[in-house]
């Protein structure tokens, strides 16, 4: 019987599982010290609101519209999160997501506001304008050798400069931000198809069920098809992949193209909703990018675990606006999903601890522990 | 004109301390990505201790004490970096990140509860120092002469010499090429990365607090540093990982960056009708132009973001 028990635990999904939920244990527990710190009398409450973030309300009604709103602000999160994944998996770390991103909202917000296009043009243009600036990172680190983590940051900040003036003239003259959607080009707001009235909420719209069949999407691409399998490869081992003739430059350029995209995508299913528009004085590029970095790894690399993950984060951040902002800043769940990703560097070392207890009572059981140890020794 | 040279001159010794400080930590096999969340820690100790130190101090002991807080910090939190990608063998550039993130994050976290516990109604993360900015300036005519441009000029000349005619710094990049040839005649590879990354904690802390001192006299830590850190390594990539080339690269790079705040000044690029967020964009234009033409012959140390196994041959 408790054979059966150890074989669990050495399935990778179930220690992805596990890593992950030590780490969202540590970050919540770290941030809960740092809230006792500041001041003592309102931590538990404000670290149990994060994590409550809608079940706050009592009236079940407005717990199920929060709820909505906090799936429609997932899906951009988790569009970011497949885009890093995607690359990830190919060995490249596109940090430039978040300006992916950006130019995504660019381009729809342009399209729509100045254009009117409808918003399925607009999702199309968003794709394009992501995949088109990633396409840049991907050409420069195939051809030239450019490291992508350096492309990619100075990229995230020309793209936050061109899109606020981009988009000034399409902003509201009275503030900072630009015009609703709703205000210029009724046709351009994604449909909802009633899933409005499910939720009582006008932001719920089809982006979400679209990102999550996105999700699973990527997960048979990259698992089930020669083309996700030769992209993997090439992440493995460059000069393999390339030896056994796969194109290993024009494979590194897709993958950025496709990491765009989806980041692109994100932007536009996001924006076209209403839910929020673009300040055009906006001096850093949105948080989502970054935080897509934060559900890639505590999903465990995985498209699926991704969209448990991304949901979490967008959780908590959520729920960082309901902490007792008298005593403390929201800024508590940003610092949360940077302890997560931090604390994720350590999930390799987590496994392998994990393996090693696992591979000792084995061997213990089986009589042969001390001839284990007396190897180690001699190595 | 001299406000340009002013701007230029700030702006590369930021550039400088900071990829100096990248350098280092390169030169031992860790790749720092986290630069810019130690300069955004560093700027936080320098700012806190401007905030508490009393002003009546004497200006030079005044400075080394706020440089000192300043580099304590980024000491500290270079720890963090050091912890996991050397003895836990994380991958460099997730922690990286996560650095990068942190710092900003807790900066502000920092910051807010500090202003709020002194005002209940101050909820911003603003940081001002109008006085003790004026204890770094010594003014030469119009020309701000800035104490941080003279102790750039002293710390690159003992970075290069720490690197280059020191068994320590030999050592040190004897780790970053081929850690187990330099284990295999009796350095202690994890030590030497250890070093490495504290100096780069050390320079990142200093760079932080020289930035933010550059041209305001508050700072609003939700903003971080702007990017600078990554393009500090873009700096110490053009500079081939060498000091002397470093401080070039980085001259160049605080010129175009000077010139977001100055164009106007300049009858020939006003009138050239360039929108302001052209200049803005132009050092990060300028730096992916650079790396494109400066990467394929990479003279990047051997070993760098690989983390030392005793196994590996």
């Amino acid at each position: 019987m408790s054979k059966e028990k150890e074989n669990i635990f050495k399935r990778p999904g179930v220690q992805s599982f596990i890593s992950s939920l030590v780490c969202i244990i540590l970050g919540l527990l770290i941030a809960f010290i740092v809230l006792l710190i500041i001041n003592p009398a309102g931590a538990f409450g404000s670290i149990m609101n994060v994590i409550k973030n809608f079940f706050w309300f009592k009236n079940p009604a407005s717990r199920l519209k929060y709820f909505g709103e906090t799936l429609a602000k997932t899906v951009p999160l988790l569009m970011c999160a497949l885009a890093v994944l995607f690359s990830y998996k190919v060995g490249l770390f596109n940090i430039g997501t978040p300006g992916q991103y950006c130019a995504g909202i660019c381009a729809a917000l342009y399209a729509s506001l100045t254009w009117h296009w409808g918003w399925f043009p607009c999702l199309l243009f968003a794709m394009v304008a992501g995949a088109l600036l990633a396409s840049i990172v991907g050409v420069l680190k195939a051809y030239l050798n450019v490291n992508e983590v350096i492309s990619g940051i100075m990229l995230n900040w020309i793209c936050l400069y061109f899109t606020n003036a981009t988009l000034t003239p399409v902003k509201n003259p009275t503030g900072k931000d630009t015009l609703t959607i709703a205000s210029v080009n009724k046709g351009g707001i994604i449909p909802s198809l009633g899933l409005d009235k499910i939720f009582n909420d006008k932001y719920v719209t089809i982006a979400i069920p679209v990102a999550i069949l996105v999700a699973v999407a990527i997960w048979i691409i990259l698992e089930k098809t020669k083309f996700g399998y030769e992209l993997r490869a090439t992440g493995l081992n460059k000069n393999a992949a390339k030896y056994c003739g796969m194109m290993e430059k024009r494979n590194i350029i897709v993958t950025l193209v496709i990491s765009g995209a989806l980041a692109g995508m994100g932007a536009g299913c996001y924006y076209l909703t209403d839910f929020e528009q673009w300040a055009v004085t906006s001096s850093t590029v949105p948080a989502m990018g970054f935080n897509g970095i934060a559900a890639t790894f505590l999903g465990g690399l995985n498209p699926i675990g991704t969209i448990f993950s991304s949901y979490f984060i967008t959780h908590i951040t959520a729920g960082g606006a309901f902490v007792d902002l008298t005593k403390y800043s929201s800024q508590i769940t940003d610092l949360i999903s940077a302890l997560i990703i931090y604390l994720c560097g350590f999930v390799l070392f987590l496994k392998s601890f994990m393996n090693s207890i696992i591979r000792k009572r084995e061997l213990k059981k089986s009589g042969q522990y001390e001839n284990f140890k007396q190897d180690g020794r001699k190595n | 004109m001299l406000l340009l040279i002013q701007y230029t001159l700030i702006f590369a010794s930021v550039l400088t301390l900071v990829a100096l400080g990248g350098c280092y930590s390169e030169h031992s096999g860790v790749i720092n990505l986290g630069l810019e969340g130690i300069m955004v820690m560093g700027a936080l100790g320098g700012a806190l201790a401007m905030r508490y130190l009393p002003i009546g101090i004497p200006a030079f002991f005044y400075i080394l004490l706020v440089i000192f807080f300043a580099v304590l910090v980024g000491v500290a939190y270079s720890a963090l970096l050091a912890v996991a990608a050397i003895n836990f063998k994380a991958d460099q550039t997730i922690v990286g990140t996560a650095l990068n993130m942190l710092g900003t994050a807790a900066a502000t976290v920092i910051v807010k509860a500090i202003n709020t516990a002194t005002n209940p109604n101050d909820v911003s993360s603003i940081i001002q120092y109008i006085e003790p900015k004026k204890k770094f300036i010594l003014k030469l005519g119009s020309f701000e002469f800035n104490w941080f441009m003279l102790i750039t000029i002293i710390i690159l000349a003992c970075a290069w010499f720490v690197l280059y005619k020191t068994k320590f710094g030999l050592r040190l990049m004897a780790c970053g090429e081929h850690p187990q040839a330099a284990d295999s005649v009796g350095i202690n590879v994890l030590k030497m990365r250890w070093a490495g990354v504290m100096i780069s904690g050390a320079l990142g802390g200093l760079g932080g607090i020289c930035y933010i001192l550059a041209g305001v006299s508050e700072w609003r830590f939700e903003y971080g540093v702007a990017g600078f850190g990554f393009l500090a390594l873009a700096v110490m990539i053009f500079g081939q990982w060498k000091p002397t080339k470093i401080a070039l690269a980085a001259l160049m790079f605080g010129f175009f960056r000077a010139l977001s705040n100055t164009y106007f000044g300049f009858g020939f690029l006003t009138n050239l009708g360039l929108p302001s967020t052209f200049y803005n964009m132009l050092p990060y234009i300028i730096s992916i132009i650079v790396l494109a033409l400066t990467s394929k012959n990479s003279k990047a140390p051997k070993a760098e973001g690989i983390p030392y196994d005793k196994g590996q041959r």
